[in-house]
């Protein structure tokens, strides 16, 4: 599988829902179309939710990756305008 | 844009809608909405615009608060009585939400005045129900091309339009002339349900929210109304007249004059 270009990275560590979700729509808002989100956070739920949010929102869920037993990162593709 | 981590819980709600996002909060933040009456549609209007983190919002008013008033004008307590409404109205919004810049206008509107407060506003509201002010904020909104959200109320029955001037109807497309004195009564005369102008001030701030953001359908060239009673809402379609006297091809009222007012501060 391709590498694929992060754009930008957002650490929402620490941060519970709902602004895992708040901050993470944000972070999506600052980037183009076409662009990649990494998002990197710790609160389990929102391993979940924020890529169904992301979904709903009409974007794409490149990855979900737990990378350690408490850490998780997401990437989405940015691909409808806010 | 950035918002601190109080705006990020104030507004979360908000943000994660599609609709609204960070981009629409910011919009909100940046506007500029300016109220007539702090009264039964003014108080719950500018108490969900304030809410809502509209920027600036004017209150006009220049009545002060009475015991009877606090059946419905929420904004007031028995704390104000006695004080001007747009001060206690003032008081109630920034202490809800210290974002907003609530500006007092204790004054009542006339022909020389009122263009140069619109002017300063992105949205005018009206929540009078006096006829002469009416067709006043409706003529004036007209010549400055601002759109106006209207309201009123009496009894049971409440009603709620957007004029979006020269892109839809205005008031007198409806209604070229305000009914004589007496003909209609006042909400003193007839009463009021206290809790209707909380429905229709909140039907007047989501029209309010919805054309800053850019969002959904406009209630313009329609007149919503709402019978508490019947549990009916009903939308009545309202053709824009081109031999309207402001907003026609032909406009014989070109400058604002004062009707004789027959006050009644819902």
């Amino acid at each position: 599988m391709s590498e694929v270009k992060i754009d930008k990275k957002l650490d929402i560590r620490g941060a519970v829902c709902p602004y895992t979700l708040v901050k993470s729509k944000l972070g999506v808002e600052a980037i183009e179309v076409g662009q990649v989100i990494e998002i990197l956070l710790d609160y389990p739920e929102a391993s979940d939710s924020i890529p169904k949010a992301m979904l709903n929102y009409g974007h794409s869920v490149l990855k979900v990756e737990k990378i350690n037993p408490r850490e998780w990162i997401v990437q989405v593709r940015k691909e409808v305008e806010d | 844009m950035d918002f601190t981590e109080e705006q990020l819980k104030r507004y979360s709600r908000h943000i994660i809608l599609p609709e609204v996002g960070g981009k629409g909060q910011k919009k909100i933040s940046d506007s500029k909405v300016l109220i007539i009456g702090a009264g039964g549609l003014g108080c719950p209007v500018g108490y969900y615009l304030a809410a809502a983190g509209v920027g600036t919002i004017a209150m006009v008013d220049d009545d002060v608060v009475e015991l009877s008033n606090l059946q419905r004008q929420i904004a007031h307590s028995v704390e104000t009585l006695n004080v001007k409404k747009a001060d206690s109205a003032k008081k109630t919004f920034e202490a809800l939400n210290p974002d907003v810049n609530v500006v007092a206008i204790k004054e009542r509107l006339n022909s020389k005045n009122i263009l140069d407060y619109f002017r300063e506003y992105d949205i005018i509201v009206d929540g009078t129900d006096n006829f002469p002010t009416r067709y006043l904020i409706n003529d004036a909104c007209v010549m400055l091309k601002k759109p106006l959200v209207s309201g009123a109320i009496l009894r049971f029955e409440g009603q709620v339009t957007t004029i979006m001037p020269h892109d839809g109807p205005c008031y007198r497309c409806l209604f070229e002339e305000p009914p004589p004195a007496g003909l209609v009564p006042s909400c003193q005369e007839a009463g009021v349900l206290g809790v209707l102008p909380g429905v229709i001030g909140a039907l007047q701030a989501t029209e309010v929210l919805k054309l800053i953001i850019g969002k959904g359908t406009p209630l313009k060239g329609s007149l919503l109304i709402y019978d508490a009673l019947g549990v009916n809402f009903r939308k009545v379609k309202v053709p824009k007249n081109d031999d309207c006297p402001v907003c026609g091809k032909n406009p014989t009222i070109t400058d604002l004059t004062d009707l004789p007012e027959e006050y009644c501060s819902i």
